[in-house]
């Protein structure tokens, strides 16, 4: 059969030649099945299942945005050189012709200003980095929020939170390489972090610089670590998060016909391969008009590293900028013990609190899962809502960050709103332990009110905004029964229940080993649950129906008339209705 | 584990939608969850609606012509890309746009033109043509059968039989001492990264953590940085600020002066010397009112002169550590824990300013050490 | 952005025709005459003296602070920068002076400045020359020149006027402002000078061609253009930060949320085509398309 058409495509043009398409591509398929033998595990993910939502393409952005970064670095390695040899400049940037640098600075002048194109891959370079970074940060949010983090998916989060972590030391050192005057103050602020680790602080700076900083072995050795190392492991573990998603499929919002059994979705042959390749040049594109357009990191305006010379606005890259803004509001502690210097104002902020918070949120949905009690697989996604102490969790840690990473910018903050450095100083000091509270109670209960909203419009339906009068002249507004598949979405999810301690005491009334942590789970659960509202139970919800028609009863009289035109609100079917005058 | 069991004996199409169900699949072993009747009945997939673009032959051709004009204007873009390559000058002569270097400009603009539309023309593609129906795909539990993993603990099992490592307790123990030891070479290699802090230290060269430039000579003069002149006290006037650096530095190349630099940069003011608090043992480290700090920040080492002539304070810009210049540079703000070190200055034959010795205490960044 | 660019050369070109056409600037010191001087004098007593003194001798609050300086020694160059760029009189006492629109006219101020030159021996207006390179400079030597301003102004005034001469925050509230769009005159006088809590450069501390060369260097760079499109303030990371999540992160999301939105919908059927869900059978296994007892 294909065959024929093959042939009969050979003589004619146009018709035909469609058919003969999946024969020729069956023809690639079978010279390379008969080598490869891929058609058996191709078979099953090929059309694999992908479910559509905006937020499912975030993790998307930070993929793409990885790829534009290998991409643009690729081309910048032909012609930048890392070197710390001092060379003269020579090159056509007349401000600094004549100026000693080092061949590393030189050569990303040259980069910039002779060779065509050369700025605008730097400029997209450093800007897809920055968008990588960022789209993991709001991947990971997303996945928090939603709950895509719990059994069986635990090791995905810990695979991203590790390329996170990556991601932002890739940007480190990258951001370094220019040896322009500001990644130069960079480095020299990371050589006082090391400085400042106890004991060992001077060796590590020693060693790392090779010799007094700044010395002339950084540069090179940050580029390895750029360009080899880190890659390298990013490269594997976005393999791995990948391999995982597909292995796991991929997480659902609850709906009719979407179960916690099955993934409802697009195939990714066509649909989803389309969608997602589409994308991929749709983010090069974007990144590519921002370096098109925005100025990023002039670094001639800078002048080479001079260790006496230093720019107002010293800031590093924005991912870095919530460990230097708590080194900004960290008062001046510092303390000689036994004739040691511990200082413990780089510590702090430095060298403790950011691994400390890395290790947390890895840890994150392990303690929600050690709080809940709960392991079974997971693949419907909740609302935030519907979680609301954990939403709330996320908001906090949010508010922490967002804080330290406002007194990051407090200079820049003071001049464009017109503030005094040390009065937003002052007030970070308070914001940075008052803050999360605030922002973790009004989120919980921000939550816990919509979920009663929620019951509220399964129970009694949604205001038609109808105001009716009552015989005996009450007032009261209109309610209608949401639709039937609206109702299900809003009941697919878990009924909760507070964890108590006493249930783990054997026959001989001895409590179970653990019984004293049980306590403080228990506790935990009832912060995490107990004022949740949950879904009305079917008595209650058929309560409430007979209530309802009760009171539609009462005002029977106006259901006869399709008057009052709320009903083409869009939640109900309206195929036999008329409006008023038709 | 019955939950997983019963997990994957199920059929696959159903769901927790009966009681029955939702009781057989919620084992005691789940914690916090109650089995309840489900309130509403799963209403299963609504029925799939078609696309204009799927109904109607000419709502799908405007799909088709919008995509491929997509596509094409792309590849105009990528057309003005290489003329954009061509004939705008980069170099000693860049060709400009509105006040816009061209060459960045138009280079980035066509590339992200030709890009975009591309990735816009698939999507509206996927969109508006590709099939649209929504697939059903079960899913599977993460875990293996139980039957593979018993088969492989198995496998394992007698691959750990065989081998003998069980038996052979020596052999274990020798290997993993071994290995374990391989550490060593690994963390061993990394030493000559650099030198110590120890071995490189030298007065004499002004070398190492505790020594600037300033103590390799006898008093040497503060010159002015860059251009390197010598300064007079009466040079300067009330509220001047000078960013200084000892005489002989500038003449080093390379790394060396660097290094050099890194330590030895000193910011000298005058002010009225009675708004002078000199330290206790400091009364004559200033000449007429001209006294002279270290540059480097004692937090994190950031170059500081952010300097306020009525205030006599000096800010850094790195964190706002802030300095009273006047009071033997005391922290007055932010995160600092130490004033910075200050320079004796005196005056040489020829009256020009000079530094009576290098600094008392290392400057720059707190170390474990420091003190010692 | 562009706009920005246009009044910044629109800026600088009324700069040189100030210096071209302003009887200040060109006549210089010599041309002041005893005239200058008491109208100069009158000006004074109407609008300064209030809180410097009738004198210039300064006044002193009830606290013993100083409410207005002594104005014995700042000589005309500090008059005709704080009075030419409208930072005096002050709006209010006690906060930094702004640069806001002059009060009095070029010819006031320079009758201003002409009487304050005879209450002391500080720096007088300079004259054009002082802050502009000489003509007769070769090519070469105008490079080199603005190659040297450009260190100068890296180790003595990024700090506070950041990399781009764009500003930066000083403590309590104060900030150095931005050397952009600011008239060479100005940028001299106030190195001279040393405007409110800036520290002064004096002859003694940059020389004047130092000094000169630095102008020469902000100019030089302020006609460049901007090779790497719009500068996003100057700042530095902070607003690129910013910008790499409003306008990187906000067009992607959006473009997501256009790429997983739900296509238009037609009320009709497909003729002939059937709107059963295909069902993915490739696991072997019995699936239903209703996804459950429904």
């Amino acid at each position: 059969m294909s065959i024929d058409t093959s042939k009969v495509a050979d003589s004619n043009a146009t018709s035909a030649a469609k058919a003969s398409k999946p024969s020729k591509a069956g023809a690639v398929a079978t010279w390379a099945d008969d080598r490869l033998g891929l058609a058996g595990a191709m078979k099953k993910n090929l059309r694999k299942v992908f479910p559509d939502h905006w937020s499912f393409m975030l993790g998307e952005i930070a993929l793409w945005s990885f790829v534009v970064v290998l991409l643009t670095g690729v081309f910048l390695t032909f012609w930048y050189v890392p070197s710390m040899g001092e060379v003269e400049y020579q090159g056509s940037y007349d401000p600094l012709r004549g100026v000693h640098m080092s061949e590393a600075y030189a050569s990303t002048l040259h980069l910039s200003f002779d060779v065509r194109g050369g700025l605008l891959l730097r400029q997209m370079h450093h800007w897809a980095a920055m968008i990588f970074i960022a789209s993991m940060m709001i991947h990971l949010l997303r996945v928090w929020f939603t709950g895509a983090f719990r059994k069986p998916r635990e090791l995905n989060w810990v695979i991203g939170c590790l390329l996170l972590f990556l991601g932002t030391l890739e940007g480190f050192t990258g951001y370094s390489l220019p040896d322009d005057l500001l990644s130069g103050t960079g480095i020299r602020a990371a050589d006082g972090f090391l400085k400042a680790t106890p004991v060992v602080g001077s060796y590590m700076s020693f060693f790392l610089f090779g010799g007094e900083f700044p010395g002339e072995s950084i540069i090179p050795r940050l580029y390895t670590i750029h360009v080899l190392l880190i890659p390298g492991l990013l490269v594997a573990l976005v393999a791995a998060h990948m391999l995982l998603l597909v292995y796991h499929k991929h997480t659902q919002w609850p709906g009719p016909g979407r179960t916690n059994d099955n993934v409802v979705g697009y195939p990714m042959l066509p649909v989803y391969a389309a969608k997602a390749g589409g994308f991929f040049f749709i983010v090069f594109g974007v990144v590519a008009i921002m370096g098109a357009t925005m100025t990023i990191n002039g670094v001639w305006k800078f002048g080479p590293y001079d260790p006496t010379k230093v720019t107002a606005g010293s800031q590093p890259d924005w991912y870095m900028g919530w460990p230097d803004g708590l080194l900004r509001v960290i008062p001046g502690w510092e303390s000689v013990i036994g004739g040691y210097t511990i200082s413990w104002n780089v510590m702090i902020p430095i060298l403790i609190t950011p691994p400390a918070l890395l290790v947390l949120l890895i840890m994150l949905p392990f303690i929600d899962q050690w709080i809940t009690k709960d392991k079974r697989d997971h693949h419907l996604l909740q609302r935030p809502r519907d979680a609301p102490t954990r939403t709330a969790i996320m908001v906090a840690l949010m508010t922490f960050y967002g804080l330290a990473w406002a007194a990051g910018g407090n200079d820049i903050i003071a001049i464009k709103l017109h503030l005094s450095i040390n009065q937003i100083t002052y007030f970070m000091r308070g914001a940075l332990f008052i803050g999360p509270v605030i922002a973790f109670i009004i989120t919980r209960r921000w939550c816990i009110s919509l979920q009663r909203h929620d019951r509220e419009k399964l129970l009694h339906g949604y205001e038609t905004g109808v105001i009716m009068r009552s015989p005996d002249g009450g007032y009261s507004e209109r309610h209608l029964p949401i639709s039937e598949s609206e109702a299900y979405r809003l009941t697919a999810r878990d009924r909760e229940k507070v964890f108590t301690a006493d249930g783990r005491i054997d026959e001989n009334g001895v409590a179970a080993p653990g019984g004293r942590l049980d306590g403080v789970r228990a506790k935990l659960s009832t912060l995490m649950y107990a004022d949740n509202i949950q879904k009305p139970t079917r008595a209650e919800l058929e309560e409430a129906h007979h209530h309802a028609e009760h009171e539609k009863a009462l005002t029977a009289a106006l259901t006869g008339h399709a008057a009052d035109g709320h009903q083409f609100d869009g939640k109900r079917p309206v195929d036999d209705e008329a409006l008023r005058g038709d | 584990m019955t939950d997983l069991e019963k997990h994957g004996d199920d059929q696959h199409g159903d769901d927790h939608g009966t009681p029955d169900d939702a009781q057989g699949r919620l084992p005691a072993m789940t914690g916090g969850y109650l089995p309840v009747e489900e309130p509403i009945a799963n209403p299963g997939l609504p029925e799939h609606t078609w696309r204009p673009t799927d109904v109607d032959e000419g709502a799908a051709k405007r799909a088709e012509r919008q995509v491929s004009l997509m596509f094409l204007l792309s590849g105009v873009c990528t057309v003005l890309f290489v003329v954009a390559y061509f004939t705008l000058d980069i170099g000693d002569n860049w060709t400009t746009f509105g006040g816009l270097g061209a060459s960045t400009l138009f280079l980035g603009l066509t590339l992200g033109g030709a890009l975009l539309l591309i990735g816009v023309g698939i999507i509206q593609w996927a969109r508006k043509l590709m099939a649209d129906h929504e697939i059903v795909e079960m899913r599977h539990p993460a875990r293996s059968s139980d039957e593979d993993r018993e088969t492989t603990a198995a496998v394992l099992q007698t691959g750990l039989e065989e081998s003998g490592l069980g038996k052979h307790s020596m052999i274990r123990r020798t290997l993993l001492l071994s290995t374990g030891l391989l550490a060593a070479p690994a963390v061993i290699l990394l030493r000559d990264l650099g030198p110590s802090p120890a071995s490189v230290a030298n007065a004499e060269e002004g070398t190492g953590l505790k020594h600037t430039f300033w103590g390799t000579g006898d008093r040497i003069r503060v010159v002015r940085d860059v251009v390197g002149t010598p300064i007079r006290p009466a040079d300067l006037q009330i509220g001047d600020l000078v960013n200084g650096v000892p005489d002989g530095l500038l003449e080093l190349e390379g790394i060396e002066l660097q290094v050099a630099k890194a330590k030895a940069a000193v910011i000298m003011v005058k002010m009225e010397p009675r708004e002078i608090t000199p330290g206790p043992g400091r009364e004559d480290w200033s000449v007429d009112g001209v006294i002279c700090y270290s540059k480097i920040c004692s937090h994190v080492g950031c170059p500081i002169s952010l300097y306020e002539r009525t205030t006599h304070h000096v800010l850094c810009p790195c964190h706002q550590s802030t300095f009273d210049l006047a009071d033997s540079a005391k922290v007055v703000f932010g995160p600092a824990g130490r004033p910075l070190p200050q320079l004796h200055l005196g005056v040489d034959d020829e009256g020009y300013l000079v530094a009576e010795g290098d600094f008392t205490e290392p400057v720059g960044p707190s170390f474990w050490d420091r003190e010692k | 952005m562009a706009g920005l660019v246009v009044l910044l050369l629109a800026l600088l070109l009324t700069g040189g025709a100030y210096s071209l056409f302003s009887p200040g600037a060109t006549a210089g010191q010599a041309d002041t005459s005893a005239e200058d001087v008491t109208k100069g004098r009158e000006l004074f007593l109407v609008g300064c003296a209030f809180c410097h003194g009738r004198n210039g001798e300064g006044v002193l609050t009830v606290e013993g602070t100083q409410y207005g300086p002594a104005l014995s020694d700042v000589g005309g160059a500090s008059v005709d920068f704080q009075v030419g760029t409208g930072r005096m009189p002050l709006a209010q006492p006690g906060q930094q002076a702004e640069r806001k629109p002059p009060v009095y006219t070029d010819e006031e101020v320079r009758q201003l400045a002409a009487y304050v030159d005879t209450l002391g021996a500080g720096p007088a207006v300079p004259d054009e020359s002082a802050y502009t390179l000489p003509s007769d400079f070769t090519d070469e030597e105008r490079e080199s020149a603005i190659t040297r301003g450009g260190q100068i102004f890296l180790t003595n005034c990024t700090a506070c006027h950041n990399f781009d001469g764009a500003g930066g925050a000083m403590p309590r509230g104060g900030y150095a402002p931005t050397l952009r769009g600011v008239e060479p005159k100005y940028i001299y006088e106030a190195l001279l000078t040393g405007p409110q809590q800036m520290p002064t450069f004096s002859d003694g501390n940059l020389t004047p061609d130092e000094k000169r060369d630095v102008i020469a260097y902000l100019e030089d760079t302020g006609a460049k253009p901007a090779y790497s499109g719009f500068g996003l303030g100057n700042l530095g990371p902070v607003s690129e930060g910013l910008f790499a999540w409003i306008v990187g992160i906000g067009l992607l999301v959006g473009f997501a949320i256009w790429i997983a939105a739900h296509t238009t919908r037609s009320s009709r059927q497909k003729p002939g085509g059937s709107s059963n869900l295909p069902v993915n059978l490739s696991d072997g296994e019995p699936g239903s398309p209703k996804g459950g007892n429904a």
